[in-house]
């Protein structure tokens, strides 16, 4: 029952301030890809890539994952994983058919 | 013995085990848009189209902002600064309210237009557009309430903040709040593609 | 070592004085020992009520329409599988014998969220109301089956969305507890209680847990459209709107079976317990146990397309639910042979605990292996929502986890209650029980292949004797269970005062009074083994 280090750790207001504009910038390139037709038939993936990036900002840095433990991001993954493998399997009734 | 410590990095896993729940709950949702857009991909893109992209931009730019400052006053809860967190999470909860506000006035265009579930103007139009709207607003209604939810949450942690219960030696429950304010700021960024940019 | 735990101490349910009213003493605890005992016979009572709606499905299939018509038989069903499936067996072990046990066995004092522990028990109680409600308000009770499926649930008059909701409170106070016993297995194991020194019922409360928080969610979004469905009018799995009522079924098994596994689970795990104190020897492939556990909840996470083979899912699909379906079995089987070589050479009493953990292996293993038939795509097609799949699944639930919980309702007795029961009664009941569950379900197999459809009211007169035969078999079973409660109830009142530790368990519960203080330990216990060491004992 240790502390873990993420306790101890204070994130910086400079580094969230730059996450924070990180998050703008990408939404402003989701926008970009999106109305400019840049990816052309991978413009869904692409923007929905974009959108993973910025979760991750948030996630690693707002929510301080990147300061936590290796199990709590496992039972991210794993919960991820999860999700995944529902849809997954449905789209291979859907798809198929 | 155990009992009397408390815990705070078992609190933290605790708020994490129930977003992870809170994942598969949108999940259920954005399971069902997957499998509908991919049958009906050139209606999804047409009721996209009618969107408000300008309003939905700036409902996430007020939310990503509204991350950050809850992270903020979770950093200056914890140097001490108890007034300064207090406004950070009272921001917070404004730009909540503000995206909550904005939303009511998206529904109502759509409403007014006569575009909601069983409506007969709904249901005219396509198969596609029947299912979009569906989960536009059944998406986009759930995430409000969790928005609405969190900023009465919120509204405790200042309460709580401005008396001094929660400090810098014992911040677990803004921390919390905090995972779980994120959480709905990530779900939107990416209902805000799925409604507003897909092309 | 521990002897200052072993003080007697005030019983954990008696007057605290808290509160004036011994109900708002017992409905405000926050004691993980109250609250389990609180849910134990809440989940005792739902199925006693299930098993009387069984007993009447029963006895109306004598004859169809002597004790009820269509549509109330129709109700019947949707009740009786409601209240043992949500009501009973999925809360069931976690909720009683996992909260009164779980911090004991890791020495522990108390869950790691005791208040939310609480809030668990006030939505389990809030959902039972709900769901009671549905039956009573203006309207119909609900006649879909448990299983809500649409286009039914979305079109009938009947109180469903009442009913969901009920089900939804329910499926939150289960994510909750799955919630609180992860984290308290994560961090409130006393000092030396690694991971692999930790006995295998928490091993499998720990794998319930996971499958509670990942797979409960779909289920509550999943009902949620349903009231959409009902009360706005969006059809998601209705075609005329371009929905499709194939994705209900998905999306309604991508819990419903991992929740077979939640139920299932944590009864493995008490068999576990059991098996090795009463041969006297350590569990077999201990390590096995539990990680097993762990790959039945992932594997089954992916087995759900198995209750859909003829609702015109793909066939890609089809072949790969299948394929996975049989995978499942294997750590399964991991489990059942353990405990069988744990039982090999050992030194057997065979106590009525014993006794139920025997009859689980058995009748598990005739629900497993009746699985892999219907498991496999060529027989289901013939087998599918006939009387074969009910006969399976009650060989599981009910032979399986059924018998475990009362197995682990007489193992734990003398610790819960500080008294014995007879023994001479419970293995009485256990034996009309038992021979009642048999010939009550194994026919059904019978019925099933011989082409008896499952939910109908009526049947052509060439089944007629295989339904009597069923039907007297229910009546052997419930005469059991009487016998057996009966003893329970009496013991629990009169019986003999029980020991510290009567079974020679090595496990912590039984290094602490009979029936356990408020407080589960005054001194922290230090862990330097394993749970299970036996050595070679004559016989008792």
């Amino acid at each position: 029952m240790q502390e873990s280090p993420s306790q101890n750790h204070v994130v910086a207001t400079g580094t969230y301030t730059i996450v924070w504009l990180a998050l703008l910038l990408l939404l402003a390139a989701t926008i970009a890809i999106a109305k400019l037709q840049l990816l052309a038939r991978f413009s869904v993936l692409g923007s929905l890539a974009i959108a993973s990036v910025k979760a991750g900002l948030v996630l690693a840095f707002f929510m301080h994952l990147k300061y936590e433990g290796r199990f709590l991001k496992g039972m991210l993954a794993l919960a991820l994983a999860a999700l995944t493998l529902l849809i997954g399997l449905t789209f291979v009734d859907v798809w198929y058919r | 013995m155990n009992s009397e410590r408390i815990d705070p990095q078992g609190k933290k896993m605790g708020m994490w085990f129930f977003l992870f729940t809170e994942i598969l709950f949108f999940g259920g949702m954005f399971l069902l848009y997957a499998i509908f857009r991919s049958l009906y991909s050139r209606e999804f893109h047409a009721a996209a189209a009618e969107e408000n992209l300008l309003l939905g931009t700036i409902n996430t730019v007020i939310l990503l902002t509204s991350s950050l400052t809850i992270a903020l006053s979770i950093s200056a809860l914890r140097r001490g600064e108890n007034l300064l967190s207090s406004r950070l999470q009272a921001a917070t909860i404004l730009m909540g309210l503000a995206f909550l506000v904005i939303k009511f006035f998206e529904w109502k265009a759509k409403i007014v237009l006569g575009i909601y579930p069983d409506s007969p103007v709904l249901l005219r139009l396509g198969k596609g557009e029947i299912l979009f709207f569906g989960l536009y607003y059944m998406m986009t209604g759930l995430h409000g309430l969790h928005v609405l939810v969190g900023c009465a949450v919120i509204a405790f942690m200042v309460f709580f903040t401005r008396r001094e219960t929660i400090n810098r030696g014992n911040y677990a429950r803004l921390e919390n709040t905090g995972l779980y304010w994120h959480f709905v700021d990530i779900v939107w960024i990416y209902l805000y593609p799925l409604f507003y940019l897909i092309t | 070592m521990t002897s200052k735990n072993e003080a007697p101490a005030a019983p954990f349910y008696g007057r605290t004085g808290k509160y004036r009213w011994v109900l708002a003493e017992w409905m405000m605890s926050t004691d993980h020992k109250r609250i389990g005992v609180m849910y134990l016979m809440a989940v005792i009572s739902f199925f006693s009520v299930g098993v009387v709606l069984g007993f009447m499905i029963r006895l109306s299939l004598l004859d169809p329409g002597w004790l009820m018509d269509q549509q109330t038989y129709n109700e019947f069903f949707t009740l009786h599988g409601v209240i043992q499936i949500f009501l009973f067996i999925i809360p069931g072990i976690p909720v009683a014998f996992g909260n009164i046990f779980l911090p004991i066995l890791l020495g522990a004092q108390d869950v790691a969220f005791p208040r939310i522990n609480r809030l668990s028990w006030w939505l389990y109680v809030t959902g039972a109301l709900v769901i009671l409600l549905s039956l009573f308000m203006h309207g119909r009770p609900p006649d879909t089956g448990w299983t809500f499926y649409a286009p039914y649930s979305i079109q009938t008059p009947a109180n469903i969305s009442t009913a969901v909701l009920g089900v939804f409170i329910l499926g939150f106070s289960s994510i909750l507890t799955g919630l609180n016993f992860v984290t308290t297995i994560h961090r409130m194991r006393a000092p030396g209680m690694r991971w692999f020194r930790m006995p295998a019922f928490p091993w499998t409360l720990y794998a319930t847990g996971w499958v509670q928080m990942l797979a409960t969610p779909i289920l509550a979004i999943t009902l949620l459209f349903i009231v959409l469905g009902r009360f706005f009018g969006i059809g998601f799995f209705d075609p005329s709107r371009g929905g499709d009522p194939i994705l209900y079924e998905h999306l309604f098994w991508m819990y419903s079976h991992p929740a077979v596994y939640i139920m299932v689970l944590p009864a493995m795990g008490i068999i576990s317990e059991i098996v090795p104190v009463f041969s006297r020897r350590a569990l077999f492939g201990y390590a096995a146990i539990c990680l097993s556990a762990l790959g039945i909840a992932i594997v089954g996470y992916a087995v759900w397309g198995h209750h859909m083979f003829t609702s015109g899912m793909s066939d890609t699909a089809r072949v790969i639910f299948s394929f996975v379906t049989f995978l499942v079995a294997v750590p399964s089987g991991v489990k059942i042979f353990n405990w069988v070589a744990t039982l090999y050479k050992g030194s057997i009493s065979l106590d009525a605990p014993l006794v139920f953990a025997l009859s689980f292996i058995f009748l598990f293993s005739i629900g497993g292996l009746t699985g892999l038939i219907i498991g496999s795509l060529a027989p289901n097609l013939h087998l599918h929502g006939t009387y074969f799949i009910v006969g399976h699944f009650h060989y599981v639930m009910f032979g399986g986890a059924g018998f475990s919980i009362l197995a682990g309702l007489h193992y734990w007795f003398p610790k819960i209650t500080g008294r014995m029961y007879s023994e001479k009664r419970a293995k009485l009941g256990w034996l009309s029980l038992f021979v009642g569950f048999n010939v009550l379900y194994f026919s059904m197999f019978v019925l099933g292949y011989q082409g008896m459809p499952r939910r109908y009211f009526d049947y052509p007169p060439e089944y007629h004797l295989n339904h009597v035969i069923s039907t007297v078999g229910s009546w052997f079973l419930a005469a059991g269970l009487i016998v057996i409660f009966a003893n329970l109830i009496q013991s629990a009142f009169r019986g003999e005062k029980a020991p510290m530790n009567p079974w020679g368990g090595k496990t912590l519960e039984w290094t602490i009074p009979s029936p356990p203080g408020a407080e589960n330990f005054r001194e922290m216990p230090v862990i330097r083994e394993g749970a299970y060491n036996y050595e070679e004992e004559a016989v008792r």
